[in-house]
């Protein structure tokens, strides 16, 4: 299903963490594919692998995590099999990556135009110290960030100046490729509206393609054009944003969709899937869903559905896998 | 008037008092500290001006005479100068204990950034090595070294530094452990910087300031090593000026009621320790920004 505008391509990976109670199933067999321009929301509850997913394209897995199987694309080379200097090469000057908490994301013994040189500098050794300050400004003006703040240190500055701090240093070397890991979870409402907005001018100017992990299905909402659902470490169910949200096909989507609260409907409890996720040690046999799955079958019990293409859309549940 | 020594110790004087209310005791603890060391700095520096005679002069006076006017701390069993002696023994021990802190720190540093980082079964080795030096005792531990090796400056620095290396090593390796996965060090990893890179430019600024404290109080310790090992007569030969070494010498005298020949040397070294034990007391306090919250 690979189509030439692909950018990023993740083909039967398996991120495992063995440790002593056995192997942790973190990422099982996903396949996912990200086009060039698009902003792909990958959502689920925690623990269900979304992090870990956007971490082992960097290679970034902490100890003991490994890619036990797979393939991860990226322009037609595979990640996986990447030496060392073409994998430092590739962090953040090729793909960038912004974390959930800003407020520790920043060194705090350094200033942050030192942090930004250092990043610069990191990856493009020619470039003097004052090019790079200049380079840092303009991109902190575009931020609607006061260039002085460059000699200010991280302490100085609010939560939501310091996540578009974050995003400054990782768009200061121009990637085509910006993981965005809960970018917004530590920030209040206000200025999460204000950051996605934010970083929605800044997609279509650095003409980036966005993986947004999130676990907000607002957020994803407003930001994706696509969106792929996780859960128990398996993609339950990708497509488009609006077809999603408005016709989910798998159970779990349609659960986690119900969950909810509208303002409009008078609901006396808040919808609430009952059950917890799965464990991912000894992960149920057959569907990792069905254990809480309201419309699960004996074949759910039994065997592993795979994805299934239902026109455009994809997704892994016997309701819609063509029975043989 | 403006510039006048008066007024800038007057103004010097101010500001003392200003840090005095913010910091309390503590601030005076380590302003004694600090100019105990300064004085015998000072005294290590300018020996040669200081010193009325030579160290080595075994004419400077008549044997044994205690303490007077023309030798402020009498003279020794070889008439030698006991003041002379004060003054040029500060260089050897003010050398030995400062070259052991930094010697120590620079291993045990080293080590301890690249074990905690590291981490695996190198960690695993250099933890079992490092912790099997620590639960020896240091004085038994430098006496073992010092017998070791040919007496002279280089070994008993060596020796003395060898006992506080596992200091230094199991502070920062903790440290490291720690600030290594803090999420600022994880973006690092993702702007695509180095292994080494990240521990020097991230881990270390940020390791290296809980160190400084430890540093001072090793001196401190460092030089109460350097006494016992040469009053025991080990690691240095007894061509070089040392206060544990007269210490050593002048015990023998004391009998016959030769006082002076113990009691500078020891005052000396008593002091020194405690002006470095001062100084790392008061700045552990000051540097510790939970005080300042009361």
């Amino acid at each position: 299903m690979t189509t030439a505008d692909t950018i990023l391509a993740l083909k039967d990976l398996k991120v495992h963490f063995p440790i002593h109670i056995g192997t942790v199933r973190a990422v099982e067999s996903v396949s996912l594919e990200i086009r060039q321009g698009e902003v792909m929301g990958l959502v689920g509850e925690s623990g269900c692998g979304k992090s870990t997913l956007g971490f082992s394209i960097l290679r970034l897995l902490r100890t003991p995590g490994i890619i036990a199987a797979g393939e991860i694309v990226y322009h037609g080379r595979d990640i996986v099999q990447m030496g060392r200097r073409e994998l430092l090469s590739l962090r953040g000057k090729r793909i960038g990556m912004i974390f959930q908490d800003p407020l520790t994301s920043l060194n705090p013994l350094f200033r942050v135009g030192d942090q930004f040189v250092e990043t610069i500098r990191t990856h493009e050794k020619q470039v003097s110290r004052k090019r790079a300050l200049e380079r840092s400004e303009s991109i902190l003006a575009r931020l609607g960030i006061a260039a002085d703040r460059l000699y200010e240190y991280p302490h100085q500055m609010s939560g939501g100046m310091r996540q578009r701090i974050m995003i400054g240093m990782a768009l200061v070397l121009n990637p085509d490729f910006l993981i965005a890991d809960e970018p917004t979870t530590s920030l209040d409402v206000i200025v999460e509206a204000q950051f996605l907005d934010l970083l929605n001018e800044l997609r279509a100017e650095f003409n980036l393609t966005i993986l947004l992990i999130s676990h907000n299905l607002g957020i994803v909402a407003q930001m994706a054009d696509r969106i792929t659902v996780m859960y128990g470490g398996r993609i339950v169910e990708t497509g488009p944003a609006e077809t999603v949200f408005a016709d989910p096909l798998h159970p779990y989507t349609q659960g986690l969709l119900a969950s909810i609260p509208n303002i409009k409907l008078d609901q006396p409890a808040l919808h609430t899937m009952p059950g917890a996720p799965p464990d991912l040690v000894n992960p149920p046999g057959g569907c990792v869903f069905h254990p809480r799955c309201p419309r699960a079958t004996d074949i759910c019990r039994r065997s592993i559905p795979g994805l299934t293409d239902e026109k455009g859309r994809w997704t892994a549940c016997w309701l819609h896998a063509p029975r043989d | 008037m403006k510039h006048s020594p008066s007024r800038k110790m007057a103004v010097l004087f101010a500001r003392f008092a200003v840090m005095g209310k913010k910091y309390g005791v503590e601030w005076w603890i380590l302003v004694v500290g600090a100019a105990i060391i300064t004085g015998v700095v000072l005294m290590a520096v300018f020996s040669t001006a200081i010193a009325p005679f030579d160290p080595y002069d075994q004419n400077a006076g008549p044997q044994l005479s205690p303490p007077s006017r023309t030798h402020l701390m009498g003279t020794d069993n070889l008439q030698r100068d006991v003041f002379s002696r004060i003054v040029y023994g500060s260089r050897t021990i003010l050398g030995v204990a400062v070259l052991a802190a930094i010697l120590s720190s620079v291993v045990g540093i080293t080590f301890g950034l690249i074990s905690g980082f590291a981490g695996g079964f190198f960690d695993k080795i250099l933890s079992l090595v490092m912790d099997s030096i620590y639960s020896f005792p240091g004085l038994i531990l430098a006496i073992a070294f010092a017998a070791m090796l040919e007496p002279g400056i280089l070994s008993i620095t060596v020796a003395v530094a060898v006992i506080y290396i596992p200091t230094y090593f199991r502070l920062v390796r903790g440290q490291t452990l720690q600030i290594k996965e803090e999420l600022y060090v994880e973006a690092a990893r993702a702007i695509g910087a180095s292994g080494r890179r990240i521990l020097w430019q991230y881990i270390f600024p940020n390791v290296i300031a809980t160190t400084v404290v430890v540093f001072t109080m090793n001196v401190g310790d460092a030089i109460m090593i350097e006494a016992a090992l040469t009053y025991l007569g080990l690691g240095l030969p007894p061509s070089i000026v040392d206060w544990g070494m007269d210490l050593s010498m002048g015990r023998r005298f004391l009998p016959s009621g030769v006082w002076w020949l113990i009691t500078f040397p020891g005052a000396m070294i008593s002091i020194l320790a405690i002006g470095f034990t001062m100084l790392g007391e008061g700045l552990a306090e000051i540097l510790n920004p939970r005080l300042l919250e009361k």
